[in-house]
């Protein structure tokens, strides 16, 4: 049974993965923009459940809540005011302007909060588990890929069942056009930051809940999402959640193996899909 | 007062200039026709017009308004949409969905719907769940078209909609004209088949580098005279 229980925390774990890449996924699939401020991003909204939560007396899933419409509003501003400067056909400046946010929202959050590790505290359920057979499973974990999940059809409903997913679609597709149809493509873009911002705050609740973070960790983060997302196929969010689950797997099996090889083998498998699959597991049919 | 009008328009892709000073006028009710050989500078008055290209205020009034310096979000909303060189569907899109996103963010009162486009359209209802760019040329052209009518434009610009075309598909998009005209739209059109223009247009407008050589009702518009302002030679 061991080998069926490191397969479920693999899973459980790419749950967390395919949060950390959803959001990347999403603004790269609209801007073809590749945000390397992504995984610091994440580490600013844990940090600001963990404000909101000490501070406030929250919850840190009604934190979360609350942090939302804020992360909402900073991802909509980087964007409509910051990043729509850099789009164009050149991609050096998105690449060169998201490295130096990261820069900055590193030392910013090492000013603010020191270099000390946190953990957002969510009492019992940090410990609580469900026998499922043989196996026991973590609520928390549970939770992460459940709210993974979630998310992913979330944003499948929006991009395919609404009248804004049309829109995400359409300036994807031709910005210029778009604007014939009366889309502005300027916020669209910013909108779908800001969405991006909404799926890392989710993110950053488990990442806070899961493991100790400090202002350092977000580059890190930031390659797993990258992992994911280019596992699953470049702009696919079910591949996004997929490419997460084939890194979580590959850890908890290298980590089954030998402890010291729990990161390695997320990277080999990453490695091993793009020598087989390039264009990943589910590229999307239009590019 | 005119419907739509350009006055001494002038644009540019940056230092090279494609028009120079523009005149033309669009009344209400009215099909006007733009023909000219390649690189006269038609589709570029289409872009000036839509909002693409930015132009100075004045430059085009639409309603006895300074529309020239708004962009193309805003010039839809006012009410005039544009059927692109090229179609330019939405790949990512449905047929049905390239029609939806044409009134995008805005409730339109007006004669086109869904309904009233697939009329216009049949075959479209057919395809409906099909990618747009899945359909034959003439087929996507149609989508282009509609898309343009959901938003229940007052003018509706089509440039080059004949374009890359078979002669009897061309027939069955300029069988819709009719229609279009008297659901209460004024239309631009860009034609290099000056036979079809001709014939479906009250007045034409000729274009050679840049510039207006001749403008005038067709019956008014003998062969050579259009032969002169086409190619710049008597």
């Amino acid at each position: 049974m061991a080998w069926l229980d490191t397969i479920i925390q693999g899973i459980l774990l790419g749950g967390l993965y395919a949060l950390f890449a959803a959001g990347l996924s999403l603004v790269f699939g609209i801007m073809r923009l590749v945000n390397l401020a992504h995984g610091d991003l994440i580490v600013l909204a844990a940090f600001l459940i963990l404000v909101l939560a000490s501070v406030l007396g929250l919850n840190p899933f009604i934190a979360a809540l609350v942090a939302m419409p804020l992360m909402f509003a900073i991802g909509w501003a980087l964007q409509f005011f910051l990043l729509n400067r850099t789009l164009g056909t050149d991609i050096l400046p998105p690449l060169l302007v998201t490295f130096g946010l990261s820069i900055v929202i590193q030392n910013g959050l090492l000013e603010g909060f020191t270099a000390d590790s946190r953990r957002i505290s969510v009492g019992g359920l940090e410990s609580a588990s469900l026998a499922i057979g043989p196996i026991n499973v973590g609520v928390m974990p549970l939770l992460t890929l459940a709210s993974a999940i979630a998310v992913i059809v979330g944003l499948n409903q929006l991009f395919y069942r609404t009248s804004l997913g049309r829109a995400f679609r359409a300036t994807s597709d031709d910005p210029v056009t778009a604007g014939l149809m009366g889309i502005r493509p300027k916020r669209i873009f910013a909108t779908a930051t800001g969405i991006a911002m909404v799926v890392v705050t989710i993110a950053a609740l488990y990442l806070g809940t899961r493991a100790n973070f400090d202002p350092t960790i977000g580059p890190a983060r930031l390659i797993y999402a990258f992992e994911a997302v280019i596992i699953g196929g470049l702009g696919s969010l079910w591949g996004t959640l997929a490419g997460g689950i084939v890194i979580g797997i590959a850890q908890t099996f290298g980590a089954a193996i030998n402890p010291e090889w729990q990161i390695l083998a997320g990277h080999l498998a990453f490695l091993l899909v793009l020598l087989v699959r390039p264009r990943g597991l589910f590229p999307r049919a239009v590019d | 007062m005119a419907l739509l009008e350009t006055r001494n328009l002038i644009a540019r892709y940056g230092d090279f200039q494609a028009l120079f000073g523009v005149d033309i006028a669009l009344d209400q009710g009215e099909t006007i026709a733009i023909i000219g050989a390649n690189g006269a500078g038609k589709t570029t008055l289409m872009r000036s017009i839509s909002g693409i290209l930015v132009n100075q205020p004045g430059a085009v009034l639409f309603d006895g308004a300074e529309i020239g310096a708004l962009p193309a979000p805003d010039i839809v909303a006012r009410g005039i949409a544009m059927v692109p060189e090229g179609r330019k569907l939405f790949p990512s899109l449905s047929v049905e969905e390239n029609l939806l996103i044409g009134r995008y963010g805005r409730a339109v009162d007006g004669h086109w719907s869904l309904d009233t486009v697939y009329e216009l359209f049949p075959i479209l209802r057919e395809r409906r769940a099909n990618p747009g760019t899945a359909l034959s040329g003439g087929q996507q052209q149609m989508v282009a078209i509609g898309r343009a009518l959901m938003s229940n434009p007052r003018v509706l610009l089509c440039d080059e909609i004949s374009l890359g075309l078979a002669p009897v598909v061309i027939k069955d998009i300029y069988a819709a004209f009719p229609r279009i005209r008297a659901a209460g739209a004024s239309i631009v059109m860009v034609e290099q088949d000056i036979g079809q223009a001709l014939m479906v247009a009250d007045r034409v407008y000729c274009m050679m580098e840049g510039r207006i050589t001749l403008s005038g009702a067709p019956s008014d518009l003998t062969r050579e005279k259009i032969h002169a302002a086409y190619f710049g030679v008597a």
